[in-house]
């Protein structure tokens, strides 16, 4: 696959050399054609980041009750079933359920135009990706050693104390790997994404406008795509793949080292 | 049941009527005795006859978890443990456990002085210094660890992490230490070391010592107590004890019968 991939890319690297990955022109006018990569590198870093923000808050307040709080309750196995329902349910129904009702609601805010863009394709990855970090790091708190959490309890401290100064820094670096990982997997995400994005092959201007993703423009341009823009497409998910496998290679490599 | 308070005048410890439940299954029942000042006591029985059970009721770690009930009473003082606050009556009796637990992401130094930052208490860099350095000498780790304080506990082997487990336990200066087979994930060596370290130590503390290792308690031991399917069978000076048994099943279990 990989090689493929480097052969089918090989023309737009001869084409544009480097300044394919920090031009930001994108015209498939004939005669003037010239493919960078830059918006969509951007934009995907761009949504990725924003959404790993925007999911932060939420997925670790949950894992830490499931994990920690509410360990072993019904409670806990109730939200924990909850969590995994949600990770489960296929991109393009978050898709639908992004344009039919979150873009509305953005719209109603007054964030301008159509409510496609990259704060609105941020929030559904955000809410993809909040039951996948929310378990991974669940895990991770729930994997904390009870004879430590003890030794902290016989010492006198509190529950609060005992997440403070034991649970959350031994569970860090997997916490903070299953949030690479989340990440990562908000990289590659596209239906949902290719839906309430926008998808303007230019590099964003602003957090509120549109802007277009790696992989929402392969989906969206592929179809029609032939020469030097075909090139130019396996080229960015070329790109796509070389970023999306260091950010997963890291993410479990921590994990590896931990356990 | 058979006399199990010995004649103790101002014992460090006063046990009355304790019954501890799982699930309403009683793993400990109605045991009532008293601890002498500033000696080693034993807790000995074959597996499962509540050991354990008995010696994580005198800090209430039991309220850690939902489904353990605790009846009875423990004076310490003249005072019902249950009727103070956990963190007060933590602070006056420090827990060791079976297997070594140092806070992973701690250095030795901030092991040993857990039991105050956990509580939130800021100290001088001087009075730390010579906490460290007090109870590090008073579990015979200070010249082996001294030019490394500040390197994580983990490191250490499994008698030295142990040892450093009973220092963070006396830092903050309880009157009784509760051991939950300390040596038994150690090797010979190891053993003794820390054997000779809890007769040291009972000068100036009480320890109760759960063991499984009936040559350990008549080695270290001044008083035992023996157990068997949650109740109290036989209590008194461990030489008694060893020498002349008064309960058969006490006779059966030192003659190796069964457990
Ligand atoms: N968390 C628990 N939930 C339910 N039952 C438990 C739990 N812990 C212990 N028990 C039960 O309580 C009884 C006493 O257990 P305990 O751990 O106190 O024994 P012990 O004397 O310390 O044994 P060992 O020498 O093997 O450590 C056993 O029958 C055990 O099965
Ligand atoms: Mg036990």
């Amino acid at each position: 696959m990989v090689f493929s991939l480097v052969g089918g890319a090989i023309p737009s690297f001869k084409a544009f050399g480097l300044k394919f990955i920090v031009s930001g022109d994108w015209d498939p006018t004939e005669g003037r054609e010239v493919y960078g990569a830059l918006p969509f590198i951007a934009g995907t870093l761009l949504t990725s980041f924003a959404a790993l923000l925007i999911s932060l808050p939420l997925s670790f307040s949950t894992s830490l009750f499931l994990g920690e709080y509410y360990k072993g309750t019904r409670v806990a196995r109730i939200l924990g079933m909850l969590v995994d329902l949600l990770a489960g349910i296929p991109s393009i129904v978050y898709g639908l359920w992004g344009f039919y009702v979150l873009r509305p609601l953005m719209i109603d805010l007054g964030f301008g135009g159509q409510g496609f863009g990259i704060f609105t394709a941020s929030l559904i990855l955000a809410i993809m990706i909040i039951p996948y970090a929310t378990s991974l790091s669940n895990e991770i708190i729930a994997m904390v050693p009870n004879d430590l959490k003890e030794a902290a309890y016989s010492l006198g401290a509190t529950r609060l104390e005992v997440i403070q100064t034991v649970t959350i820094p031994t569970a860090r670096s997997g916490i903070v790997a299953g949030y690479i990982l989340s990440f990562g997997r908000a990289l590659g995400e596209t239906m949902a994404v290719t839906m309430l994005i926008g998808n303007t092959n230019r590099v964003p201007d602003s957090f509120f406008g549109t802007g277009n993703t790696m992989a929402s423009v392969i989906a969206n341009q592929f179809g029609e795509a032939d020469g030097l823009k075909l090139s130019s497409l396996i080229a960015i998910g070329l790109l796509l793949f070389l970023i999306t496998g260091i950010v997963n290679g890291v993410g479990k490599l921590i994990i590896k080292k931990m356990t | 049941m058979t006399q199990t308070i010995a004649e103790i005048k101002n014992p460090a410890l006063s046990i009355r009527d304790l019954s501890i439940a799982y699930d309403k299954n009683y793993a400990v029942k109605n045991v009532t005795v008293d601890i002498k000042k500033n000696t080693v006591t034993a807790i000995m029985g074959p597996s499962g006859c509540g050991k354990s059970t008995l010696l994580r009721a005198l800090n209430r770690m039991h309220e850690l978890y939902e489904n353990i009930t605790t009846e009875g009473k423990v004076l310490l003082h003249e005072e019902n443990i249950y009727d103070m606050s956990t963190i007060k009556l933590r602070r006056q009796m420090g827990m060791v456990f079976q297997r070594p637990n140092p806070f992973p992401t701690m250095s030795i130094f901030d092991n040993v002085i857990a039991g105050y930052k956990l509580n939130g208490n800021s100290l001088k860099k001087k009075e730390k210094d010579e906490i460290v350095e007090r109870s590090l000498r008073d579990v015979a780790l200070w010249d082996e660890v001294k030019d490394s304080l500040h390197k994580k506990g983990t490191f250490l082997s499994g008698g030295q992490q142990q040892r450093l487990c009973i220092a963070r336990a006396l830092a903050f200066g309880p009157e009784i230490i509760l051991m939950d087979e300390p040596t038994s994930a150690l090797d010979p060596i190891a053993t003794s070391k820390v054997e000779d370290l809890l007769v040291k130590l009972k000068e100036h503390y009480t320890i109760i010592l759960v063991t499984h290792n009936m040559s350990q308690a008549a080695r270290i031991s001044d008083y035992s107590l023996f157990m068997y399917l949650g109740e109290l069978v036989e209590y008194g000076k461990t030489k008694n004890m060893f020498t002349n048994p008064k309960d058969p099943r006490t006779e059966q279990y030192l003659t190796g019968k069964f457990g």
